[in-house]
């Protein structure tokens, strides 16, 4: 029996989706592959890291999680500064806890300037998520659309229940949308089908929700690797979106995370090495060292 | 690669004898692909079909033991590339690394430390399996000592290194009974180790540079009757590794080709920079298929993340994922402490007890038996109702381990309140909140006896 390498060759490619604008500007997706597998097909862009910045104090962080910005985690746009200018961020993401419903209950103004400002001062590519109460997150993220016309933000999570209003003040001011549907592939497709009727698929990324390390990490893997195939595999038009994965606020709320420095940036990178392995093209990182790790790990 | 009934149709008698039992032997070809039968039930099959038949219904994959008796590491007879695809069945060998050039006290220390490395996690035990006794010293009575002493103070399986082929063998023929895996078994040596591994039946850990190269071994060993190999194709960085492992891989199981046809092993601890890295990338190669993974790491805060890790990947994803039904202690309760009921869903499990032991508020979780399914759907269809729930009750005699009558119910089941205020009259019924990382807060403001 002779040997020939058993590469495996796919027509198509998962799109290709823009972040931020002007040179800072990174591109996510675009491979026609798995993960990693530049020796049989081609991976044009590097996952995108994220550095997860509140726009408020934190509560109830493990002390290691939040030392690296302990003296800015009260000012969100030098917490943003620090993330990229001292832990060498290239992509920010910038949770409005605020704005929480059941917390704070920030008007969506506040929570919009708050945006523009790290906007206007650092200019990089910058992700803003609501806090996932279907309501509230639609004032939020088209005050915040508005407030930032044409700077290509990527806004999210939008939801089954409020994909419609959100999406379309994404349109209207130019940016792309993180579509959320939770742990099930059809429901996935079943939201990009509803967005793609009137919003353009190069501006979607999609989110199957993630489960920490311990904690259902497997199911997020699994459905992350579906997603792929039948992307990649079965060329499903509608399952060709980059993959986000959030991971910083799952794995940090562990408790293997808060038992120690060491254990918990491992438990942030080992979650965020998984996902990565099944496919995602967007991870946001909690720890700067568990990102750092991950992207000298993967581009050696 | 599991052979079709046609295919098999082709190779017999044709004579539908009836004598195997089945009316055709169409018939008996289609039972065998599903293994309803066995060949051998062919009283006139020709004997080289028969062999030729046998070796291509074997599982593309060769399942290695490597250690005897209890603590023996089965791997391999894997077979899918996803396992969404079905599951992945053998969990890797987790294998530390201990140099025969380390010092005495040092490998006391080690060997000490590894085998504490077990954590229990929802009713299954977490370790570390084997160990690999690497000879760096060039000398075979200094790796002897070491291979005694692991032999005597510990049961783990050894995977035996070294670049000695002659020291290689006369450490493991102290140890064959515990039947360890001998490494490396090479170009240059196959033909030395082939009637010492015959001898003493060991399982070979084959390197080579390249996949050219370990197929050349296998091919070999197999050829001499040796079966049972685990291969290193010599990847020493991460990357690499999951590019060989994955080619591996897809060799055996999509395209039948039998010199590939066994599990891997790797070394992030040759691959790394530094501790994190090497967790890492133990990991990573974990999820992308190696059959074992050498690591030097012996701490627990790097092990322990890679034995969950393991865990979540080999769960069977057909399967949910359950905890026992009974009443869990969450940090010692006593008479006055609350009492919260959920389901058996583990993930539900772990997320609601973290949150308690997060809290500092000892508690009583009642779990109750849900058939793994979770708090809504589980109410839905009738495992989570006020009645069922009420019969738990009574048969964990719950009344009785508390002074006060309140109950904690997860807030996302408002129906079931009204159904518990009318099966459980004398109790209180809490609606808890809707997201399990809200209970420490809940609890501190709101539990009062």
């Amino acid at each position: 029996m002779t040997y020939e390498a058993p590469l495996e060759k796919h027509p198509v490619n998962i799109r290709e989706v823009v972040l931020g604008e002007g040179e800072k500007a990174q591109k996510i997706g675009g491979e026609n592959t798995f993960p990693f597998h530049s020796f049989e097909g081609s991976l044009p862009n590097p996952p995108g890291l994220a550095l997860e910045v509140l726009d408020m104090q934190p509560e109830n962080w493990a002390t290691w999680a939040l030392d690296p910005f302990k003296d800015v985690s009260s000012d969100p746009v030098e917490w943003a500064r620090k993330g990229v200018e001292e832990y060498g961020a290239e992509i920010l993401c910038l949770r409005l806890l605020s704005t929480d419903p059941m917390g704070m209950d920030a008007a969506p103004e506040e929570a919009a300037k708050t945006v523009r400002k790290i906007v206007d001062s650092l200019n990089i590519p910058l992700i803003v998520l609501g806090t996932g109460t279907e309501d509230k997150d639609s004032k939020v993220l088209i005050e915040v659309a508005r407030a930032c016309s044409g700077k290509n933000l990527l806004l999210g999570p939008v939801l089954k229940g409020n994909y419609q209003e959100i999406a379309k003040a994404a349109l209207e001011h130019g940016h792309a949308i993180v579509a959320q549907a939770s742990m099930d592939a059809n429901l996935t497709k079943e939201l990009n089908i509803a967005l793609c009727k009137f919003f353009p698929p190069e501006k979607i990324v999609v989110d199957p929700t993630s489960s920490a390390l311990g904690y259902g990490m497997e199911y997020t893997f699994s459905i992350i690797e579906s997603i792929k195939q039948f992307g990649l595999v079965d060329k499903d038009k509608m399952m060709q979106m980059p993959v986000f994965a959030d991971i910083g606020i799952e794995c940090w709320r562990t408790k293997e995370a808060r038992e120690s420095a060491e254990q918990g940036i491992l438990w942030e990178a080992t979650t965020g090495m998984t996902f990565l392995l099944a496919g995602a093209n967007l991870v946001v990182f909690r720890h700067p060292e568990a990102l750092r790790l991950i992207k000298s790990m993967i581009s050696y | 690669m599991a052979l079709k009934g046609a295919e098999i149709m082709k190779m017999l008698p044709k004579t539908n004898c009836k004598e195997c039992g089945c009316a055709t032997c169409f018939a008996f070809a289609m039972k065998l692909a599903t293994g309803g039968v066995k060949l051998d039930d062919c009283p006139y099959i020709d004997p080289e079909v028969k062999a030729e038949l046998e070796g291509a219904m074997a599982p593309p994959m060769k399942l290695v033991t490597i250690g005897a008796g209890q603590n023996a590491m089965v791997i391999g007879e894997e077979e899918v590339m996803f396992r969404h695809e079905k599951t992945f069945f053998h969990e890797p060998g987790i294998a530390v690394l201990i140099s025969d050039k380390e010092s005495e006290p040092d490998i006391d220390e080690k060997l000490a430390r590894v085998k504490d490395l077990r954590f229990e996690r929802i009713g299954n035990v977490l370790k570390v399996n084997l160990l690999a006794l690497s000879n760096d010293s060039g000398d075979g009575g200094t790796f002897e000592t070491l291979v005694k002493k692991a032999y005597e103070t510990t049961d783990f399986p050894f995977i035996l290194i070294s670049e000695d082929t002659d020291i290689l063998f006369s450490a493991a023929a102290m140890c064959a009974d515990r039947r360890p895996l001998v490494y490396p078994v090479t170009n240059e040596n196959v033909s030395a180790s082939i009637p010492k591994l015959k001898e003493l039946g060991l399982p070979a850990g084959v390197k080579g540079e390249s996949l050219d190269e370990v197929i050349a071994v296998t091919s070999q060993l197999k050829d001499a009757g040796v079966e049972e190999c685990v291969i290193d194709p010599g990847s020493r960085n991460m990357l690499d590794g999951i590019r060989d492992q994955t080619l591996i891989r897809r060799a055996a199981l999509k395209k039948g080709f039998r010199p590939l046809g066994y599990p891997t092993m790797t070394f992030p601890c040759f691959m790394c920079r530094d501790k994190y890295e090497e967790a890492l990338a133990a990991s990573a190669l974990m999820t992308k298929y190696a059959g074992i993974v050498v690591t030097s790491l012996t701490e627990k805060e790097f092990i322990f993340p890679l034995l969950v890790h393991r865990f979540n990947i080999y769960s069977d994803p057909r399967r949910p994922m359950t905890v026992e039904e009974k009443v869990y202690e969450v940090s010692q309760p006593d008479e006055n402490s609350p009492i919260l009921i959920s389901t058996n869903y583990a993930l539900d499990f772990f997320i609601v007890s973290g949150a308690i032991e997060e809290a500092n508020i000892p508690a009583f979780l009642c779990i109750k038996d849900t058939g793994g399914i979770g708090v809504l759907a589980a109410w839905t269809s009738g495992k989570f109702t006020g009645e069922a729930i009420a019969e738990f009750f009574k048969k964990y005699d719950v009344e009785n381990k508390v002074k006060h009558k309140k109950l904690i119910i997860p807030g996302v089941a408002k129906k079931l309140k009204d159904e518990l205020e009318e099966e459980l009259p004398s109790w209180e019924i809490l609606l808890g909140p809707s997201e399990a990382s809200d209970i420490p807060k809940f609890l501190s403001e709101e539990w009062k006896v």
